[in-house]
C-alpha cells in the first residue's frame, strides 16, 4: 500500500530542542534495529544549543538513484525513496557523496546504503512515521498540509532548495518562518541573531537589547514564503 | 553496621549499573503478543505510552496517540524505558549484607529476608523506641504505594520519622502554593498554555526535564505568544525565546520584585481582581518599592532594559500562563522564590480563567500525588495536616484507630540523616529512593548509612544507597504493578500493569505487607491488590483538599484520566482551579481560594542572598541539574545503553571567558572544589551560560557525583535543599580522574 498522497513530512528546526528522542525511536525499527537513520547534530555547540534533524527529504529526482551504477535505489509512486536493495546494492557510495543533503549512510558491516525510507513499514499501512510520533517538540511532523498550515501560521512550508546549479524539489517539506510572522520583539528582524549571554549582563549591556532569535530562517530562506 | 560489604568494584561487577542495549536471553522472539495502554514510568508529565509485551517480557514500545496529553509524544527516556526490563541487574532474590560472599551479598529467601527484616524493627524499637527506626520513601511510587507506606510509617511502625525523596522536589513550590492559595496543584491544565499572550518560564530546563510541555509551548508561540525564559543558562527552550534574562543564580525573588514594582508603576494591575480575591497586596506594594529596575539590575545580574521589557509584556497581556520549577525552588530561600512568582501572577489577575494560568512542573512521575497521601513527614491523606486535630481524627478513623495513637510531624529526609549522626535513628527502610547520589553533600550521607545498625533496602535494582544495606528486599517495577498517579496538570491517570515480578520478587505493596505481617501487625494491611487501596485512599481523601473520592479506576479509563479535586461519583473533575463560582471545602461557597474567606493571600518575599555566596576562595557559583537522556539519580537510566550513550558522563558548563581566566580548554579535566568536597569533570566550554557560573549535572553516582560538592543548606520553611547555588573553585586538573562507577 503507497503512503496516501495527502500526508506529509514537515521539518521545522527552530522548534528542535536536540532531545534525541527521533535517534532513539528510530534505532526501533524493526528493520535497521539499533541503527538510527535519522541525524541530528549541533550545529555549533559552543556558541548556541540549536540541533537539526534530518531525515531523507525523499528528493523528486533523487540524486542518489540517478548516480547508483546498480539501480538500486527504487522510488515508489507515492514518492518515497527507498533505502538501497540488498540484493543490488554494491556499496560503492556513490549515493553517500552525491546526496546534497547527506543523508544516506553506508553501513561497512552489511556493505550495504541504508538510509530512512520515511518507515515504509509504518507509513504504508497508516501509522506515522516512528520519529515524528514521538518528537516532542513538533520539530517533526508527519500530517496533512491543512493541519501543518492551520497549525503554524509563523511558517510556511518549503521543497525547493538549490545547490549550485541543482534545483531540487522534495516530498519532505522544510518549515521556513514568514517575513510577517517574524518573532515578536525582534522588530522584524531576520536572519540569525544569536543572543551572547554576556551582552544580556547587567555587567555590559547598558544599551544594547538582543533578541533571541535564533532561528535557522538564514538556513531555509527560500523562495515563495 | 551497614558499611559497604565489598569493594564498589566487585559491586558494581555483579549487580551494576551494567547497560542494556537489547533485551536480555538471545533468540528469544520480540514480536509483541499484546499492547498494555499505560504510562512512561519517569517524570511527571506521565505520558501515555504503549508497551509491547511478548510473554511475561516488556519488548518495545508504541506510541498511544489517543492520550490526550502527550499524544503519542514520548522523549528518548520514554522510548528506551522498555530496557530497564529482563535487565541483567535486575534484583531476582532477596539479599543478605555478607562480605564473605562474591560481591557481598548472598542469596536468601523472601521469607527468611523479611523475617529478620521484622526482628530488627522490633530490636531497635524496642531498645530505642518507635521513633527510631525511619522510613524514606519516593515519589515515583503510585498513589496506592505512597499511600501505604505512609499509612505503615505511622499506624504499623508507630514512627513519625517518615519522609521522601519529593524532599529534593516540590516541597518549595507546595508549600509556598499553600501559603497563596490554599492548596497545592497546579492552577491550570496544559492546554491554557497555548492560548496565553506571554509564556513566562522561570527556572525550568523545559526541553530537557520536560520535553513534551516544549510543544505547549511552541503552540503558544504559534498563536503569537511571546516567550520569556529566565535561567542562569541558553536552554534548549530559551535558545528561540523570545526574551532572555539571564539571571544570577539565587536572585530570583530580586526579579519577581523588580517586576512587581514596575507593574505599579505603570498600573500594569488587575484591581479589581486584587480588592475582590486578595489579601495583602499593600504590604508587598511596600516591599517592593526599593526594588527599583536599577537595583533588580545590580542584584539579578540581568540588563535593566531586559527587566523593563519582561515587565512591560508581563504587565500589558490580556492571558498569561507563569511556569517555574526546580531553578527558582532549590534554594535556601524558594519558598519565597515562589510566593514572588506569585504575587506576579496575583497582581495580574490572571488566573482561573482559560489562557491564564500558573503551574510548577512537577518532576518526579508521581510528584504531585507522592505529596498528598501521606509519606511526607507532616502530612496525612488528602493533602491533611498530620498537627491538625481534625484532620487527625478523619484519617484515624478511616484507619479504624485512636487518633492519638498517630506520630506527630517527623522530621525532612535530610534531618534524618542528622539524626542517624545524633543516635536518634538507628534502623532504615528505604524504598524508591538513592540519597547517595541525590542528597546534597553525599559524603555526609554515605557516613551516616555506615552509622546505622540497620537499614533495608526495597528496590529493583542494587543502586548505590542500597549497597549498603543489611537486607536488599526485590521489589517491582512500574510496569510489574497496577495504580495510579497524579501527573504534572493534577490528572490522577492508570499505570497499567504489563508482565509479573520475576523470580522471588515482589509488588512493593506486598512486601510492606507482609513486613506488617511479619511485625504481628496485620490489620490494616491485608489490602489483596491496588484497587483496594485506592477505594480506602478516595475514603481517606474524602472532603480533604486533595479529594479523590469521587475518582476510580474506570473513570480514569474511560475519561483519559480525572482532574482532582473530584469528590463524588457525577463530579466532573477540576480541570482549572480558582474558576469564578468554583466550590471548595475550605471557602465553602466564599471565594475562590482555598481559605475560609475564599481569598488568596500576597505574601512579602524578601531578598536574602544564597546560604553560600561566592567569596575569594570560592569565587565561582555552582548550580547543577539534569540532561534530557536521565532521570534523577540514575537507578534506572544509568542501565540503559542508548541513554548512557547520549550523555556518557557529566560535564562541567562554563563561559569561554571562565575558561579563559582559569586555563581550561574544552575536553580538559576541570576540578570543581567546595567547602565539601570536589569532583573532576571534562569541561564544555560554551557561551550559553553565565561567564560567573558553572553547570553541572547531577545522574551520577561515585567520583562523578556533583553532589559531593553541593550544599546541605535547606530552606527554612520547605527544608528543600540549595542544589541551585554554592560556592566554588574551578581549576585545571592535574591528570584524568579515577572513575570505578560505570
Amino acid at each position: 500500500m503507497p503512503v496516501p498522497d495527502q500526508y506529509g513530512f514537515f521539518i521545522d528546526p527552530t522548534r528542535c530542542i536536540g532531545c534525541r528522542a527521533c535517534v532513539q525511536a528510530c534505532a526501533e525499527c524493526d528493520t535497521h534495529k539499533g541503527m538510527p537513520m535519522i541525524h541530528l547534530e549541533y550545529l555549533d555547540r559552543a556558541y548556541s544549543t540549536q540541533t537539526m534533524p534530518m531525515v531523507c527529504m525523499h528528493c523528486d529526482s533523487p540524486t542518489c538513484a540517478e548516480v547508483c551504477p546498480a539501480d538500486a535505489i527504487k522510488k515508489g509512486e507515492d514518492g518515497v525513496v527507498r533505502s538501497a536493495l540488498k540484493a543490488r546494492c554494491l556499496g560503492c557510495n556513490n549515493c553517500v557523496l552525491a546526496c546534497p543533503f547527506g543523508v544516506p549512510k553506508m553501513e561497512s558491516d552489511f556493505d550495504l546504503m541504508m538510509k530512512c525510507d520515511m518507515c515504509y513499514d509504518r507509513t504504508s499501512i497508516g501509522k506515522k512515521p516512528l520519529c515524528a510520533s514521538v518528537c516532542p517538540s513538533g520539530a517533526l511532523f508527519f500530517g496533512t498540509r491543512e493541519e501543518i498550515e492551520r497549525q503554524r501560521p509563523r511558517s510556511a512550508p518549503v521543497n525547493r532548495f538549490q545547490f549550485g546549479e541543482q534545483t531540487i524539489t522534495t516530498k519532505v517539506n522544510m518549515m521556513a518562518p514568514r517575513p510577517s510572522h517574524a518573532p515578536p520583539g525582534t522588530g522584524g528582524l531576520r536572519g540569525g541573531v544569536r543572543v551572547e549571554v554576556t551582552e544580556c549582563l547587567h555587567e555590559t549591556a547598558e544599551d544594547k537589547f538582543f533578541p533571541l532569535d535564533l532561528m535557522t530562517v538564514g538556513l531555509f530562506e527560500s523562495e515563495g514564503v | 553496621m551497614a558499611t559497604q560489604p565489598a569493594t564498589t568494584r566487585d559491586i558494581l561487577e555483579r549487580f551494576g549499573p551494567h547497560r542494556a542495549y537489547a533485551l536480555n536471553g538471545n533468540g528469544v522472539g520480540t514480536e509483541p503478543d499484546r499492547l498494555v495502554k499505560t504510562h512512561c514510568c519517569f517524570c511527571g508529565q506521565q505520558c501515555g505510552i504503549q508497551l509491547k509485551v511478548n510473554g511475561n517480557r516488556v519488548v518495545g514500545f508504541e506510541p498511544w496517540e489517543e492520550f490526550p496529553f502527550n499524544r503519542g509524544m514520548l522523549c528518548p527516556k520514554g522510548v528506551k524505558r522498555y530496557l530497564q526490563g529482563s535487565h541483567p541487574d535486575r534484583l531476582l532474590h532477596a539479599y543478605q549484607r555478607d562480605p564473605a560472599a562474591p560481591a557481598g551479598f548472598r542469596p536468601l529467601s523472601y521469607a527468611a529476608a523479611v523475617e529478620q527484616v521484622a526482628a530488627a524493627i522490633q530490636r531497635i524499637q524496642a531498645q530505642h523506641g518507635n521513633d527510631a527506626f525511619a522510613v524514606l520513601s519516593g515519589a515515583s511510587l503510585t498513589n496506592e504505594k505512597a499511600y501505604l507506606m505512609g499509612k505503615f510509617a505511622r499506624m504499623c511502625l508507630k514512627t513519625a520519622n517518615i519522609d521522601y525523596n519529593g524532599r529534593l522536589c516540590m516541597v518549595s513550590a507546595g508549600a509556598a502554593n499553600k501559603l497563596a492559595f490554599g492548596i497545592d496543584r497546579a492552577a491550570n491544565p496544559w492546554s491554557d498554555i497555548v492560548s496565553a499572550e506571554v509564556v513566562w518560564i522561570s527556572g525550568a530546563n523545559i526541553a530537557e526535564c520536560a520535553p513534551i510541555t516544549t510543544h505547549y509551548i511552541w503552540q503558544a508561540r504559534e498563536n503569537g505568544a511571546r516567550v520569556i525564559v529566565v535561567d542562569p543558562r541558553i536552554t534548549p527552550i530559551a535558545r528561540t525565546c523570545d526574551l532572555f534574562l539571564p539571571i544570577k543564580p539565587g536572585r530570583d525573588i530580586a526579579l519577581f520584585n523588580g517586576i512587581f514594582h514596575l507593574m505599579i508603576e505603570n498600573d500594569w494591575l488587575d484591581c479589581d481582581f486584587i480588592e475582590e480575591h486578595t489579601l495583602g497586596f499593600d504590604k508587598v506594594a511596600e516591599h517592593v518599592r526599593e526594588w527599583t529596575p536599577r537595583r533588580t539590575a545590580e542584584v539579578t545580574g540581568i540588563a535593566e532594559r531586559l527587566i523593563r521589557q519582561a515587565a512591560e509584556w508581563w504587565g500589558r497581556a490580556r492571558t498569561s500562563f507563569l511556569l517555574h520549577a526546580r531553578g527558582i525552588e532549590h534554594h535556601t530561600h524558594g519558598v519565597q522564590n515562589v510566593l514572588g512568582a506569585i504575587n506576579m501572577v496575583l497582581a495580574s489577575g490572571r488566573i482561573g480563567r482559560p489562557g491564564c494560568g500558573y503551574a510548577t512542573i512537577t518532576g518526579q512521575g508521581n510528584g504531585q500525588g507522592g505529596r498528598e497521601h501521606g509519606q511526607k513527614c507532616d502530612q496525612l491523606p488528602g493533602g491533611r495536616d498530620i498537627a491538625k486535630p481534625e484532620h487527625r481524627a478523619q484519617v484515624a478513623a478511616v484507619w479504624g484507630i485512636q487518633p492519638d495513637e498517630l506520630p506527630g510531624p517527623g522530621v525532612d529526609a535530610y534531618e534524618i540523616f542528622r539524626k542517624i549522626d545524633r543516635g536518634e535513628v538507628r534502623g532504615l527502610l528505604s524504598i524508591c529512593f538513592n540519597p547517595k547520589v541525590s542528597l546534597p553533600d553525599n559524603a555526609f550521607v554515605g557516613r551516616m548509612l555506615d552509622k546505622l545498625e540497620f537499614y533495608v533496602a526495597i528496590d529493583f535494582f542494587l543502586n548505590e544507597t542500597a549497597r549498603h544495606a543489611e537486607i536488599v528486599l526485590p521489589g517491582s517495577l512500574q510496569e510489574e504493578d497496577e495504580g495510579t498517579v497524579t501527573q504534572i496538570e493534577g490528572r490522577v491517570i492508570k499505570i497499567n500493569k504489563c508482565v509479573d515480578p520475576p523470580g522471588e520478587a515482589r509488588q512493593d505493596w506486598r512486601i510492606v505487607q507482609d513486613i506488617a505481617a511479619a511485625l504481628g501487625r496485620k490489620r490494616g494491611f491485608t489490602f489483596a491488590n491496588p484497587r483496594e487501596i485506592f477505594e480506602e485512599l478516595r475514603r481517606a481523601s474524602a472532603g480533604g483538599v486533595a479529594d479523590y473520592a469521587g475518582i476510580t479506576y474506570e473513570r480514569i479509563e474511560q475519561e483519559f484520566g480525572v482532574f482532582w479535586p473530584c469528590p463524588s461519583d457525577d463530579h466532573p473533575g477540576t480541570s482549572r482551579l480558582f474558576e469564578d463560582g468554583c466550590w471548595n471545602p475550605v471557602a465553602r461557597g466564599q471565594g475562590r481560594f482555598y481559605f475560609p474567606d475564599g481569598k488568596a493571600r500576597f505574601h512579602v518575599a524578601a531578598y536574602s542572598p544564597p546560604a553560600e555566596d561566592i567569596d575569594d576562595d570560592y569565587p565561582i557559583i555552582l548550580t547543577t541539574g539534569r540532561v534530557v537522556s536521565q532521570f534523577l539519580s540514575g537507578t534506572q537510566t544509568r542501565r540503559i545503553g542508548p541513554l548512557v550513550d547520549q550523555y556518557a558522563n557529566p560535564r562541567v558548563e562554563m563561559h569561554p571567558r571562565l575558561a579563559g581566566r582559569l586555563g581550561i580548554a574544552d575536553g580538559e579535566w576541570a576540578t570543581i572544589a567546595s567547602r565539601r568536597g570536589s569532583c573532576t569533570l571534562r569541561a564544555q566550554v560554551v557561551t550559553t551560560i553565565r561567564p560567573d557560573t558553572v553547570f553541572v549535572p547531577y545522574h551520577w553516582a561515585g567520583a562523578r557525583s556533583i553532589n559531593q560538592v553541593t550544599i546541605a543548606a535547606q530552606d527554612p520553611i520547605s527544608k528543600i535543599p540549595e542544589f541551585k547555588v554554592c560556592a566554588v573553585r574551578v581549576f585545571k586538573a592535574d591528570a584524568a580522574p579515577e572513575f570505578e562507577e560505570m
